[in-house]
């Protein structure tokens, strides 16, 4: 079977858009779980025509990206360019193919566009350009740039005495980068409590396992040590993530560091927590086999067990 | 490996990698001193055979750039000689100061091994191009700049590096390209190579573009235009007599790159050619954050295709 190019044929998704405001927390959940659903379908298909992209660190993000996005953020298409809105800066801007697909289903930028994504002139390049993308708000790729950002940005909100939150995604291998914890001194000693971190904490780098390259465990300890307030939630349940990221601030005075625990690749069953699909681009029947599972698959299921801070819930 | 007398274009390709990190195993045998070190790079720059030859000779400290450079001034200050080995656009930017201060100025013996540079990273974008590279080491005295053109090239200037004491920063392309230098090629630093005689024009080039320049070369000569073709692979210390010669004799200079055109390869021989014999250069490069595009369409786009480069001489000589 031959591949084609990506074209517009392939961009499939509807638009998602967000429910009213109104809505039961389980009409949101449901709502988000479907958004992650399309949103990996379409960046399966983005990732298998053009032929590149980083779908282990998609997948192991776009559960997050759905909920922030599809009931969190204060911020909508209409609202891409209000100083008073909420900010997402995408840090491990690798996941660039997950946040162009994110952004399409929520209305940021047209479902077509994403048929050019890697194209020539396109602008959907392999990492986000804020100059070139409505709704993205760093141009991130290499690591250890977005926290600073953010810790910026919360600064400012400050300044204004505004209440308008700033996210920031951070991958775990990311972190080995000194200038996150410099940030995140910072962070509490500016006391920016309307500022989250979440950590997508998939426990594999580019080459390895975080454990084998440099451990970043006990994070929890090593975050709450450099005054944020700890959240560990299942970064691949839908109903906890929108719990634990719409209930920031959960200490007044603290930032807040939610640790996310993902799978790469989740939840297609070869390339989830498989360090060879950092980078990798599904053959055929990979593809055929991965959207059989993305289509069929209801809810997905992790392995790992997570716990939250019962102090703080 | 031999050059045959077709043209260069024609000739198999190679990605330069490759013939690193063989001569990184055959240095590293040879010398119990030699180590690699990287940032979660093992396969970005195929050192994978490397680590399972030598488990504790290659370290890695994370995704960690700054403390990449730093740890390997330490190991030599411990009498290693380390090979720091990692995408060439966050050795560069991300650990500058650590080049600049504790490798540079403190002149330890650290191999700076600059993989993937230029706009071999295509799609990825402006953040993994590394096209600054060049005029940002080119600024720091003390260190010496090596940009080679093909395998047996890289395998040279790896040797020459292991061998002398100091700072050394080499390019090692991923971009595949054919063979320019026989066999028995050895590197010297601060040397002009001439690959093509001519007394009409002169190209000027390295890395991956001095093969488009044989070709531009070809272009140009069936046209009855004589282009001479240096070759350039020490951007620092440069070869200021071959330069001036070039000033002298020919009526310009094209120099082309796969990095900046402001500081690089251009930079260091209009710097010369200003001071020493006053000629017209111009400059063939990346002239800004280039837009998505694969590395072989950016180097089209910016004139870096033999074609390219054969327009540019034409109009300086017309
Ligand atoms: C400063 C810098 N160094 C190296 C890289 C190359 N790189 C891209 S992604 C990656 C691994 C990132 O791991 P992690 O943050 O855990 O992301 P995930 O596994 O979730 O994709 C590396 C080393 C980079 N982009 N930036």
């Amino acid at each position: 079977m031959s591949k084609a190019a990506l074209s517009v044929e392939h961009t499939t998704m509807p638009l998602l858009g967000r429910l009213p405001a109104h809505s039961s927390r389980a009409e949101q959940v449901a709502h988000i779980a479907e958004a992650a659903r399309q949103i990996r379908i379409q960046d399966l298909k983005l990732v298998y025509h053009a032929g590149a992209g980083h779908i282990g660190g998609d997948f192991s993000a776009i559960d997050i990206l759905a909920t922030l996005y599809g009931a969190v953020l204060e911020i909508g298409p209409e609202t891409v360019a209000d100083p008073e809105r909420d900010r997402f800066i995408l840090s491990k801007g690798h996941v660039a193919g997950a946040l162009y697909t994110t952004l399409a289903a929520f209305g940021f930028l047209p479902i077509t566009e994403l048929a050019t994504f890697l194209k020539p002139l396109s602008a959907l390049n392999g990492h986000p350009n804020r100059t070139k993308v409505a709704g993205v708000e760093a141009n991130t790729g290499p690591l250890g740039h977005g926290l600073p950002i953010a810790v910026g940005h919360a600064l400012s909100a400050k300044l204004d005495v505004s209440l308008r939150r700033t996210y920031v995604l951070v991958g775990d291998g990311e972190l080995q980068e000194g200038s996150n914890w410099e940030a995140m001194m910072a962070a509490s000693q500016y006391q920016l409590d309307r500022l989250t971190v979440i950590v997508d904490r998939n426990r594999l780098q580019q080459g390895a396992t975080t454990k084998e390259t440099n451990d970043l465990d006990p994070l929890p300890e090593k975050a709450a040590a450099f005054g944020f307030a700890v959240v560990e939630v299942n970064g691949h349940d839908h109903g906890e993530l929108l719990d634990v990221l719409s209930a920031v601030p959960f200490r007044p005075g603290k930032p807040t560091f939610v640790i996310a625990h993902t799978h790469k690749g989740h939840p297609v069953s070869f390339m989830s927590n498989n360090v060879a699909w950092h980078h990798k681009v599904p053959n055929p029947a990979e593809y055929q086999q991965a959207m059989t599972e993305l289509e069929t698959v209801g809810q997905p299921r992790l392995a790992v067990s997570p716990r939250l801070d019962k102090e703080l819930r | 490996m031999t050059v045959v007398d077709t043209s260069i274009a024609d000739q198999p390709r190679y990605d330069c990698r490759d013939a690193y990190v063989e001569t990184l195993a055959e240095l590293a045998h040879e010398d119990h001193r030699i180590v690699g070190v990287v940032n979660d790079s093992v396969g970005s720059s195929k050192l994978n055979s490397f680590r399972k030859a030598f488990p504790d000779r290659l370290i890695n400290v994370g995704i960690a750039e700054q403390d990449m450079v730093g740890v390997a001034s330490g190991l030599a200050n411990g009498g290693r000689i380390p090979f720091v080995s990692a995408a060439s656009c966050f050795l560069t930017a991300r650990a500058l100061e650590q080049i600049k201060a504790d490798v540079a100025y403190s002149n330890t013996n650290v191999k700076l091994c600059g993989m993937s540079p230029g706009v071999a990273y295509g799609e990825l974008g402006p953040t993994h191009h590394s096209i600054e590279d060049i005029a940002w080491l080119r600024a720091i005295s003390g260190m010496t700049i090596i940009v080679p053109a093909d395998p047996v090239e890289t395998a040279a200037a790896l040797r020459w590096a292991a061998a002398v004491d100091g700072p050394v920063f080499i390019r090692v392309s991923r971009m595949s390209v054919p063979q320019v230098y026989p066999d028995s090629y050895t590197f010297e630093p601060g040397k002009a190579i001439t690959m093509r005689a001519g007394n009409d024009v002169t190209l000027i080039s390295n890395g991956t573009v001095l093969w488009r320049a044989m070709v531009a070369a070809e272009q140009l000569a069936a046209e009855g235009i004589s282009a001479r073709v240096l070759s350039m692979p020490s951007v620092k210390p440069l070869d200021v007599e071959a330069v001036v010669a070039a000033a002298e004799q020919t009526a310009g200079i094209v120099t082309a790159e796969e990095s900046t055109i402001a500081g690089g390869l251009g930079g260091a021989v209009a710097e010369t050619v200003v001071q020493h014999h006053p000629a017209r250069v111009s400059i063939l490069g990346i002239p800004e954050f280039a837009p998505t595009g694969s590395a072989g369409y950016l180097l089209d786009r910016y004139g870096l295709s033999p074609e390219g480069i054969a327009d540019t001489a034409r109009r300086l000589v017309s």
